[in-house]
Protein backbone atom coordinates (compact mmCIF):
# COMPACT_ATOMS: atom_id res chain seq x y z
CA UNK A 1 0.00 0.00 0.00
CA UNK A 2 2.70 2.78 0.24
CA UNK A 3 3.73 2.25 -3.21
CA UNK A 4 0.81 4.44 -3.32
CA UNK A 5 3.04 7.47 -2.01
CA UNK A 6 6.09 6.85 -4.28
CA UNK A 7 6.03 8.97 -7.24
CA UNK A 8 7.68 7.00 -10.16
CA UNK A 9 11.51 7.77 -9.72
CA UNK A 10 14.32 8.68 -12.54
CA UNK A 11 16.61 8.18 -10.05
CA UNK A 12 17.48 4.01 -8.74
CA UNK A 13 16.43 5.19 -5.09
CA UNK A 14 14.53 1.72 -4.78
CA UNK A 15 17.95 -0.31 -5.19
CA UNK A 16 19.57 1.47 -2.42
CA UNK A 17 20.29 -0.48 0.98
CA UNK A 18 18.80 2.61 2.88
CA UNK A 19 15.56 1.60 1.59
CA UNK A 20 15.64 -1.40 3.74
CA UNK A 21 16.93 0.10 7.16
CA UNK A 22 15.27 3.29 7.26
CA UNK A 23 11.50 1.95 8.02
CA UNK A 24 12.99 -0.56 11.03
CA UNK A 25 14.81 2.95 12.01
CA UNK A 26 11.94 5.27 11.63
CA UNK A 27 9.78 2.86 13.32
CA UNK A 28 12.30 2.39 16.44
CA UNK A 29 12.16 6.46 16.83
CA UNK A 30 8.35 6.68 16.38
CA UNK A 31 7.76 3.59 19.19
CA UNK A 32 10.21 5.37 21.44
CA UNK A 33 8.20 8.97 20.77
CA UNK A 34 4.78 7.38 21.22
CA UNK A 35 5.70 5.68 24.16
CA UNK A 36 7.28 8.71 26.11
CA UNK A 37 4.56 11.03 24.68
CA UNK A 38 2.37 8.88 25.79
CA UNK A 39 4.07 8.71 29.16
CA UNK A 40 3.96 12.56 29.25
CA UNK A 41 -0.32 12.79 28.28
CA UNK A 42 -0.95 10.00 31.05
CA UNK A 43 1.25 11.69 33.79
CA UNK A 44 -0.46 15.60 32.91
CA UNK A 45 -3.80 14.24 33.43
CA UNK A 46 -2.36 12.56 36.44
CA UNK A 47 -0.94 15.45 37.39
CA UNK A 48 -4.47 17.95 36.81
CA UNK A 49 -6.32 14.56 38.31
CA UNK A 50 -4.17 14.84 41.82
CA UNK A 51 -4.73 18.36 41.43
CA UNK A 52 -7.58 18.87 41.27
CA UNK A 53 -9.04 16.89 43.57
CA UNK A 54 -6.56 17.84 47.17
CA UNK A 55 -6.80 21.56 46.06
CA UNK A 56 -9.55 23.20 48.25
CA UNK A 57 -9.85 20.17 50.55
CA UNK A 58 -8.26 19.24 54.06
CA UNK A 59 -7.88 16.54 56.65
CA UNK A 60 -8.26 17.36 59.87
CA UNK A 61 -7.01 14.16 62.35
CA UNK A 62 -8.08 13.94 66.03
CA UNK A 63 -6.40 11.81 68.18
CA UNK A 64 -8.17 9.13 70.41
CA UNK A 65 -7.36 10.96 73.90
CA UNK A 66 -5.55 8.73 76.48
CA UNK A 67 -7.35 7.86 79.89
CA UNK A 68 -5.40 9.91 83.10
CA UNK A 69 -3.47 7.07 84.11
CA UNK A 70 -2.06 6.78 80.29
CA UNK A 71 -3.71 2.98 80.14
CA UNK A 72 -6.54 3.01 77.56
CA UNK A 73 -8.10 4.80 74.91
CA UNK A 74 -11.64 6.56 75.55
CA UNK A 75 -13.84 7.70 73.52
CA UNK A 76 -13.13 10.17 70.75
CA UNK A 77 -16.77 10.91 69.56
CA UNK A 78 -17.96 13.91 71.70
CA UNK A 79 -13.77 15.36 70.63
CA UNK A 80 -15.60 14.82 66.96
CA UNK A 81 -18.91 16.13 67.16
CA UNK A 82 -16.93 19.16 68.63
CA UNK A 83 -14.47 19.58 66.20
CA UNK A 84 -17.06 19.02 63.20
CA UNK A 85 -19.32 21.85 65.16
CA UNK A 86 -16.52 24.25 64.86
CA UNK A 87 -15.53 23.20 61.53
CA UNK A 88 -19.23 24.03 59.86
CA UNK A 89 -19.11 27.36 62.20
CA UNK A 90 -16.54 28.25 59.51
CA UNK A 91 -17.52 30.23 56.73
CA UNK A 92 -14.99 29.44 54.27
CA UNK A 93 -15.66 25.55 54.83
CA UNK A 94 -18.01 24.19 52.60
CA UNK A 95 -18.86 20.79 54.40
CA UNK A 96 -17.06 18.85 57.21
CA UNK A 97 -18.03 15.30 57.52
CA UNK A 98 -16.58 12.42 59.76
CA UNK A 99 -14.98 9.13 57.98
CA UNK A 100 -16.49 6.21 59.19
CA UNK A 101 -15.21 2.85 60.71
CA UNK A 102 -15.93 0.91 57.92
CA UNK A 103 -14.33 3.46 55.79
CA UNK A 104 -10.84 4.08 57.73
CA UNK A 105 -11.05 0.06 57.36
CA UNK A 106 -11.17 0.92 53.53
CA UNK A 107 -8.26 2.49 53.77
CA UNK A 108 -6.03 0.77 55.46
CA UNK A 109 -7.06 -2.22 53.90
CA UNK A 110 -3.88 -2.30 51.44
CA UNK A 111 -1.93 -2.63 54.60
CA UNK A 112 -3.47 -4.51 57.28
CA UNK A 113 -5.82 -6.66 55.15
CA UNK A 114 -9.49 -7.39 55.46
CA UNK A 115 -9.63 -8.30 58.74
CA UNK A 116 -12.07 -5.84 60.12
CA UNK A 117 -11.63 -6.92 64.02
CA UNK A 118 -8.20 -5.20 63.69
CA UNK A 119 -9.03 -2.23 62.85
CA UNK A 120 -11.64 -1.65 65.18
CA UNK A 121 -9.15 -2.54 68.53
CA UNK A 122 -6.71 -0.36 67.13
CA UNK A 123 -6.48 3.36 68.58
CA UNK A 124 -7.01 4.99 65.26
CA UNK A 125 -7.55 8.71 65.08
CA UNK A 126 -10.69 10.55 63.42
CA UNK A 127 -10.46 11.91 60.11
CA UNK A 128 -12.60 14.25 59.11
CA UNK A 129 -12.96 15.40 55.34
CA UNK A 130 -13.39 19.19 55.07
CA UNK A 131 -14.46 20.75 51.17
CA UNK A 132 -13.48 24.34 51.21
CA UNK A 133 -15.75 27.20 49.69
CA UNK A 134 -13.08 28.79 48.86
CA UNK A 135 -9.33 28.24 49.17
CA UNK A 136 -8.08 31.84 49.16
CA UNK A 137 -10.10 32.55 52.52
CA UNK A 138 -8.99 29.77 54.45
CA UNK A 139 -5.25 28.11 55.59
CA UNK A 140 -4.34 25.39 57.13
CA UNK A 141 -2.72 27.10 59.63
CA UNK A 142 -5.57 29.55 60.64
CA UNK A 143 -8.04 26.25 60.49
CA UNK A 144 -5.67 24.82 62.96
CA UNK A 145 -5.88 27.46 65.64
CA UNK A 146 -9.33 27.73 65.67
CA UNK A 147 -9.58 24.30 65.95
CA UNK A 148 -6.69 23.50 68.78
CA UNK A 149 -8.46 25.48 71.27
CA UNK A 150 -11.35 23.48 70.88
CA UNK A 151 -10.03 20.29 70.08
CA UNK A 152 -6.48 20.14 72.10
CA UNK A 153 -4.48 17.73 69.70
CA UNK A 154 -6.24 18.02 66.73
CA UNK A 155 -4.05 18.87 63.57
CA UNK A 156 -5.48 20.06 60.31
CA UNK A 157 -2.82 18.67 57.19
CA UNK A 158 -3.69 20.71 53.42
CA UNK A 159 -1.63 18.32 51.40
CA UNK A 160 0.29 21.04 50.27
CA UNK A 161 3.79 19.49 51.18
CA UNK A 162 2.89 15.69 49.76
CA UNK A 163 1.42 17.61 46.67
CA UNK A 164 4.34 19.67 46.03
CA UNK A 165 6.80 17.25 46.32
CA UNK A 166 4.96 14.84 43.89
CA UNK A 167 4.48 17.56 41.32
CA UNK A 168 8.45 18.26 41.30
CA UNK A 169 8.45 14.61 40.83
CA UNK A 170 5.90 14.56 38.26
CA UNK A 171 7.04 17.63 36.23
CA UNK A 172 10.96 16.33 36.67
CA UNK A 173 9.29 12.71 34.62
CA UNK A 174 7.51 14.90 32.09
CA UNK A 175 11.10 16.94 31.15
CA UNK A 176 12.54 13.67 30.82
CA UNK A 177 9.90 12.53 28.66
CA UNK A 178 9.66 15.85 26.47
CA UNK A 179 13.23 15.67 26.13
CA UNK A 180 12.94 12.07 24.60
CA UNK A 181 10.42 12.89 22.34
CA UNK A 182 13.02 15.74 20.99
CA UNK A 183 16.07 13.65 20.91
CA UNK A 184 13.78 10.37 19.47
CA UNK A 185 12.79 13.53 16.62
CA UNK A 186 16.76 15.04 16.25
CA UNK A 187 17.65 11.06 15.78
CA UNK A 188 15.09 10.56 13.24
CA UNK A 189 15.75 13.91 11.21
CA UNK A 190 19.38 13.19 11.73
CA UNK A 191 19.01 9.43 10.39
CA UNK A 192 17.16 10.99 7.26
CA UNK A 193 20.25 13.60 6.89
CA UNK A 194 22.58 10.87 6.64
CA UNK A 195 20.91 8.82 3.95
CA UNK A 196 19.59 11.63 1.70
CA UNK A 197 23.49 12.71 1.82
CA UNK A 198 24.55 8.95 0.82
CA UNK A 199 21.79 8.32 -1.98
CA UNK A 200 22.82 12.08 -3.41
CA UNK A 201 26.56 10.65 -3.26
CA UNK A 202 25.44 6.75 -4.89
CA UNK A 203 23.69 8.56 -7.59
CA UNK A 204 25.67 11.64 -8.56
CA UNK A 205 26.18 10.45 -12.20
CA UNK A 206 22.64 10.24 -12.45
CA UNK A 207 22.21 13.94 -10.34
CA UNK A 208 24.52 15.13 -12.65
CA UNK A 209 23.15 13.78 -15.80
CA UNK A 210 19.64 15.17 -14.82
CA UNK A 211 21.13 19.00 -14.03
CA UNK A 212 22.80 18.75 -17.37
CA UNK A 213 19.52 18.06 -19.55
CA UNK A 214 17.52 21.20 -17.29
CA UNK A 215 16.12 19.65 -14.78
CA UNK A 216 15.50 22.18 -11.43
CA UNK A 217 16.26 21.43 -8.21
CA UNK A 218 13.00 20.87 -7.50
CA UNK A 219 12.46 17.73 -9.53
CA UNK A 220 15.27 16.04 -8.03
CA UNK A 221 14.26 17.00 -4.78
CA UNK A 222 10.74 15.13 -5.21
CA UNK A 223 12.20 11.94 -5.62
CA UNK A 224 13.87 11.95 -2.45
CA UNK A 225 11.84 13.55 -0.52
CA UNK A 226 8.60 11.01 -2.23
CA UNK A 227 11.32 8.37 -1.00
CA UNK A 228 11.13 9.69 2.48
CA UNK A 229 7.78 10.10 3.09
CA UNK A 230 6.92 6.93 1.82
CA UNK A 231 9.31 4.83 4.28
CA UNK A 232 8.55 7.40 6.76
CA UNK A 233 5.23 6.29 6.67
CA UNK A 234 6.00 2.77 6.83
CA UNK A 235 8.09 3.29 9.53
CA UNK A 236 6.03 5.23 11.48
CA UNK A 237 2.97 3.01 10.85
CA UNK A 238 5.04 -0.04 12.46
CA UNK A 239 6.72 1.96 15.16
CA UNK A 240 2.93 3.20 16.23
CA UNK A 241 1.45 -0.34 16.06
CA UNK A 242 4.62 -1.73 18.46
CA UNK A 243 3.54 1.42 20.80
CA UNK A 244 0.24 0.99 20.93
CA UNK A 245 0.15 -3.04 21.86
CA UNK A 246 2.59 -1.91 24.53
CA UNK A 247 0.42 1.00 25.75
CA UNK A 248 -2.47 -1.61 25.59
CA UNK A 249 -0.53 -4.17 27.53
CA UNK A 250 0.70 -1.62 30.34
CA UNK A 251 -3.25 -0.15 31.04
CA UNK A 252 -4.06 -3.84 31.48
CA UNK A 253 -1.16 -4.13 34.02
CA UNK A 254 -2.42 -1.15 35.79
CA UNK A 255 -6.15 -1.98 35.93
CA UNK A 256 -4.98 -4.82 37.55
CA UNK A 257 -3.58 -3.01 40.27
CA UNK A 258 -6.67 -0.86 41.07
CA UNK A 259 -6.97 2.83 41.28
CA UNK A 260 -6.54 3.37 45.21
CA UNK A 261 -3.07 4.08 44.37
CA UNK A 262 -3.03 5.90 41.10
CA UNK A 263 -5.02 7.86 39.16
CA UNK A 264 -5.89 6.49 35.96
CA UNK A 265 -2.66 6.17 33.36
CA UNK A 266 -5.02 5.76 30.80
CA UNK A 267 -5.51 7.48 27.43
CA UNK A 268 -8.25 9.15 25.85
CA UNK A 269 -9.58 9.35 22.15
CA UNK A 270 -8.25 12.72 21.87
CA UNK A 271 -4.92 11.88 22.80
CA UNK A 272 -4.95 8.45 21.05
CA UNK A 273 -5.62 10.19 17.82
CA UNK A 274 -2.66 12.64 18.83
CA UNK A 275 -0.46 8.98 18.92
CA UNK A 276 -1.78 8.60 15.66
CA UNK A 277 -0.53 11.45 14.13
CA UNK A 278 3.25 10.82 15.40
CA UNK A 279 4.07 8.86 12.17
CA UNK A 280 2.07 11.33 10.04
CA UNK A 281 4.46 14.20 11.43
CA UNK A 282 7.68 11.96 11.62
CA UNK A 283 7.58 11.00 7.82
CA UNK A 284 6.64 14.64 7.03
CA UNK A 285 9.72 15.76 9.30
CA UNK A 286 11.63 13.19 7.63
CA UNK A 287 10.20 14.29 3.93
CA UNK A 288 10.76 18.16 4.76
CA UNK A 289 14.64 17.15 5.69
CA UNK A 290 15.23 15.04 2.62
CA UNK A 291 13.99 18.14 0.43
CA UNK A 292 16.05 20.65 2.71
CA UNK A 293 19.49 18.32 2.39
CA UNK A 294 19.04 17.89 -1.13
CA UNK A 295 18.02 21.92 -2.45
CA UNK A 296 20.96 22.76 -0.14
CA UNK A 297 23.44 19.99 -1.48
CA UNK A 298 22.48 21.08 -5.45
CA UNK A 299 22.71 24.36 -4.50
CA UNK A 300 26.75 23.87 -5.52
CA UNK A 301 26.20 22.55 -8.39
CA UNK A 302 26.49 25.87 -11.49
CA UNK B 1 38.64 27.63 -17.57
CA UNK B 2 40.35 25.75 -14.72
CA UNK B 3 39.15 22.73 -12.60
CA UNK B 4 39.62 23.80 -8.84
CA UNK B 5 42.83 25.35 -8.08
CA UNK B 6 44.74 22.74 -11.33
CA UNK B 7 46.02 24.75 -13.87
CA UNK B 8 43.85 26.53 -16.82
CA UNK B 9 42.46 24.20 -19.50
CA UNK B 10 41.46 26.47 -21.62
CA UNK B 11 42.43 30.02 -22.35
CA UNK B 12 42.04 33.05 -25.21
CA UNK B 13 39.18 30.95 -26.65
CA UNK B 14 37.21 33.50 -28.51
CA UNK B 15 34.47 32.33 -30.82
CA UNK B 16 30.58 32.65 -32.07
CA UNK B 17 28.62 30.28 -33.75
CA UNK B 18 25.75 31.08 -36.21
CA UNK B 19 22.50 29.90 -35.32
CA UNK B 20 22.11 26.93 -37.59
CA UNK B 21 25.87 26.40 -37.89
CA UNK B 22 27.51 22.37 -38.27
CA UNK B 23 30.99 22.93 -36.73
CA UNK B 24 33.66 19.81 -36.10
CA UNK B 25 35.99 20.18 -33.13
CA UNK B 26 39.34 18.97 -33.44
CA UNK B 27 42.15 18.98 -31.71
CA UNK B 28 44.74 15.99 -29.95
CA UNK B 29 43.83 14.46 -26.61
CA UNK B 30 43.65 17.06 -23.59
CA UNK B 31 43.51 19.71 -25.82
CA UNK B 32 40.52 20.53 -23.80
CA UNK B 33 37.93 19.45 -25.97
CA UNK B 34 35.31 18.26 -23.30
CA UNK B 35 35.79 21.29 -21.03
CA UNK B 36 35.04 23.23 -23.83
CA UNK B 37 31.81 21.40 -24.48
CA UNK B 38 31.09 20.91 -20.94
CA UNK B 39 30.97 24.87 -20.45
CA UNK B 40 28.78 25.05 -23.47
CA UNK B 41 25.98 22.29 -22.04
CA UNK B 42 26.29 24.49 -18.64
CA UNK B 43 28.13 21.62 -16.76
CA UNK B 44 30.35 24.34 -15.59
CA UNK B 45 31.15 27.83 -14.72
CA UNK B 46 34.21 29.80 -16.83
CA UNK B 47 36.61 30.76 -14.02
CA UNK B 48 36.85 33.87 -16.13
CA UNK B 49 35.56 35.54 -19.20
CA UNK B 50 32.28 35.60 -20.86
CA UNK B 51 29.99 32.73 -22.63
CA UNK B 52 26.96 34.20 -24.02
CA UNK B 53 24.37 31.50 -25.31
CA UNK B 54 20.75 31.96 -26.91
CA UNK B 55 21.33 35.93 -26.01
CA UNK B 56 22.20 35.27 -22.27
CA UNK B 57 25.27 36.46 -20.35
CA UNK B 58 25.49 33.14 -18.30
CA UNK B 59 27.48 34.69 -15.63
CA UNK B 60 24.42 36.91 -14.83
CA UNK B 61 22.05 34.72 -15.81
CA UNK B 62 19.96 33.65 -12.61
CA UNK B 63 20.94 30.08 -11.15
CA UNK B 64 17.40 28.59 -11.42
CA UNK B 65 16.98 30.41 -14.87
CA UNK B 66 19.44 27.63 -16.32
CA UNK B 67 17.71 24.79 -16.48
CA UNK B 68 15.34 26.44 -19.31
CA UNK B 69 18.60 27.59 -21.37
CA UNK B 70 20.22 23.08 -20.66
CA UNK B 71 17.01 22.61 -21.92
CA UNK B 72 17.75 24.18 -25.66
CA UNK B 73 20.82 22.05 -25.29
CA UNK B 74 21.27 18.52 -26.54
CA UNK B 75 24.76 16.36 -25.24
CA UNK B 76 25.42 13.23 -26.79
CA UNK B 77 28.02 12.00 -24.41
CA UNK B 78 31.21 10.24 -24.93
CA UNK B 79 30.45 7.23 -22.70
CA UNK B 80 26.98 8.05 -23.73
CA UNK B 81 25.47 7.80 -20.02
CA UNK B 82 22.74 6.08 -20.34
CA UNK B 83 20.59 5.09 -17.21
CA UNK B 84 21.02 1.38 -16.92
CA UNK B 85 17.87 1.13 -14.35
CA UNK B 86 15.40 2.55 -17.22
CA UNK B 87 14.03 1.39 -20.27
CA UNK B 88 15.53 2.56 -23.29
CA UNK B 89 11.84 4.39 -23.94
CA UNK B 90 12.28 6.18 -20.77
CA UNK B 91 16.26 6.94 -21.12
CA UNK B 92 15.14 8.60 -24.40
CA UNK B 93 12.24 10.15 -22.95
CA UNK B 94 13.98 11.73 -19.88
CA UNK B 95 14.61 15.45 -21.11
CA UNK B 96 11.03 15.77 -21.91
CA UNK B 97 9.97 14.36 -18.82
CA UNK B 98 12.12 16.87 -16.75
CA UNK B 99 10.67 19.67 -18.99
CA UNK B 100 7.42 18.46 -17.84
CA UNK B 101 5.67 16.97 -20.63
CA UNK B 102 2.64 14.77 -20.38
CA UNK B 103 3.52 10.59 -19.96
CA UNK B 104 1.43 9.84 -23.32
CA UNK B 105 2.57 12.78 -25.17
CA UNK B 106 6.38 11.88 -24.15
CA UNK B 107 6.40 8.07 -24.81
CA UNK B 108 4.14 8.83 -28.60
CA UNK B 109 7.49 11.22 -29.33
CA UNK B 110 10.05 8.85 -28.06
CA UNK B 111 9.04 5.81 -29.78
CA UNK B 112 8.80 7.60 -33.14
CA UNK B 113 11.95 8.67 -32.58
CA UNK B 114 13.37 5.50 -31.31
CA UNK B 115 11.53 3.76 -34.40
CA UNK B 116 13.43 6.44 -36.85
CA UNK B 117 16.60 5.33 -34.92
CA UNK B 118 16.42 1.57 -35.46
CA UNK B 119 15.77 0.54 -32.25
CA UNK B 120 11.54 0.23 -32.35
CA UNK B 121 12.16 -3.19 -31.41
CA UNK B 122 14.51 -2.37 -28.27
CA UNK B 123 12.23 0.07 -26.16
CA UNK B 124 11.78 -1.96 -23.25
CA UNK B 125 15.28 -3.00 -23.16
CA UNK B 126 17.84 -2.21 -20.58
CA UNK B 127 20.53 0.05 -21.71
CA UNK B 128 23.14 -2.89 -20.52
CA UNK B 129 21.89 -5.06 -23.56
CA UNK B 130 22.24 -3.44 -25.92
CA UNK B 131 25.46 -3.17 -28.62
CA UNK B 132 27.75 -0.13 -28.72
CA UNK B 133 25.94 0.85 -31.57
CA UNK B 134 22.80 0.97 -30.39
CA UNK B 135 23.57 3.05 -26.95
CA UNK B 136 25.32 5.44 -29.36
CA UNK B 137 21.92 5.98 -30.96
CA UNK B 138 19.69 6.03 -27.96
CA UNK B 139 21.59 8.53 -26.93
CA UNK B 140 21.46 10.56 -29.89
CA UNK B 141 17.80 9.94 -29.83
CA UNK B 142 17.73 11.33 -25.89
CA UNK B 143 19.84 14.48 -27.15
CA UNK B 144 17.51 15.19 -30.37
CA UNK B 145 14.16 14.24 -28.78
CA UNK B 146 13.53 18.31 -27.50
CA UNK B 147 14.29 19.39 -30.53
CA UNK B 148 17.52 21.61 -29.04
CA UNK B 149 18.70 24.86 -30.59
CA UNK B 150 21.80 23.71 -29.81
CA UNK B 151 23.41 20.33 -30.52
CA UNK B 152 26.88 18.88 -28.33
CA UNK B 153 28.47 15.74 -29.28
CA UNK B 154 31.37 14.40 -27.89
CA UNK B 155 33.21 11.56 -29.88
CA UNK B 156 29.98 10.29 -30.95
CA UNK B 157 31.90 7.85 -33.46
CA UNK B 158 34.62 6.69 -31.05
CA UNK B 159 32.63 3.20 -30.43
CA UNK B 160 30.93 2.58 -33.85
CA UNK B 161 31.95 1.13 -36.83
CA UNK B 162 32.75 3.55 -40.22
CA UNK B 163 29.16 2.25 -41.51
CA UNK B 164 26.92 3.48 -38.93
CA UNK B 165 29.69 6.77 -37.74
CA UNK B 166 28.64 7.67 -41.85
CA UNK B 167 24.76 7.33 -40.72
CA UNK B 168 25.20 8.76 -37.36
CA UNK B 169 26.43 12.24 -39.47
CA UNK B 170 24.19 12.24 -41.73
CA UNK B 171 21.85 11.85 -39.12
CA UNK B 172 23.38 15.29 -37.65
CA UNK B 173 23.15 16.44 -41.03
CA UNK B 174 19.15 16.21 -41.28
CA UNK B 175 19.35 17.93 -37.86
CA UNK B 176 21.05 20.85 -39.28
CA UNK B 177 19.12 21.48 -42.15
CA UNK B 178 16.27 21.69 -39.12
CA UNK B 179 17.89 24.74 -37.80
CA UNK B 180 19.83 22.77 -34.91
CA UNK B 181 23.13 24.48 -34.74
CA UNK B 182 25.73 21.56 -34.23
CA UNK B 183 29.34 21.34 -33.02
CA UNK B 184 30.64 17.57 -32.70
CA UNK B 185 34.22 16.75 -31.12
CA UNK B 186 35.84 13.54 -32.90
CA UNK B 187 39.23 12.69 -33.91
CA UNK B 188 37.76 10.97 -36.94
CA UNK B 189 40.41 13.08 -39.60
CA UNK B 190 38.09 10.51 -42.31
CA UNK B 191 34.96 11.92 -41.51
CA UNK B 192 35.79 15.23 -40.98
CA UNK B 193 37.28 15.26 -44.72
CA UNK B 194 34.65 13.59 -46.08
CA UNK B 195 31.49 16.22 -44.84
CA UNK B 196 33.92 19.28 -44.80
CA UNK B 197 32.35 21.46 -42.32
CA UNK B 198 34.20 24.15 -40.58
CA UNK B 199 36.34 23.50 -37.93
CA UNK B 200 37.01 24.34 -34.10
CA UNK B 201 40.73 22.94 -33.79
CA UNK B 202 41.70 23.56 -30.31
CA UNK B 203 45.67 23.12 -29.00
CA UNK B 204 47.17 23.76 -25.98
CA UNK B 205 44.34 25.52 -24.41
CA UNK B 206 44.19 27.76 -27.27
CA UNK B 207 41.20 27.80 -30.02
CA UNK B 208 41.49 28.89 -33.97
CA UNK B 209 38.74 28.28 -36.82
CA UNK B 210 39.45 26.83 -39.52
CA UNK B 211 37.23 27.27 -42.83
CA UNK B 212 34.89 24.68 -44.03
CA UNK B 213 37.27 22.52 -46.83
CA UNK B 214 36.06 20.72 -49.82
CA UNK B 215 33.18 17.98 -49.34
CA UNK B 216 34.28 14.98 -50.41
CA UNK B 217 32.36 11.96 -51.95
Amino acid sequence: MFGLFESRSDLPLRTDASRRFLPWLVALNVYLAALALAGLMALGDAVSAWDKGLTGAMTVQIPAPVSKDGDRVTDNAPRVARALEVLRAQPGVAAANALSRSEMAALMEPWLGSAGGLVAELPLPALIDVQLRDSAGINAEGLQSVLAAAVPGATVDDHKKWLDRLLLLIHSVELVAAAVVLLVAGAAIATVIFITRTGLSLHQDVISLLHVIGAQDDYIAKQFQSQALALGLKGGAIGFLLAALTLGGLGLLAGRLGSQFLPPLSLGPLQWLLLAGLPLAVALIGMATARFTVMRTLARLP
Amino acid sequence: MRYGVGPEVLHDVNFALAPGSFHFLVGPSGAGKSSLLRLMYLAHRPSRGLITLFDRDIATTPRHELPELRRKIGVVFQEFRLLDHLSVLDNVALPLRVAGMGEKQLKDYAEELLSWVGLADHMQARPAILSGGQKQRVAIARAVISRPKLLLADEPTGNVDDKIALRLLYLFEELNKLGTTIVIATHNEALISRFGHPQLHLENGELSVRAAGKRGA
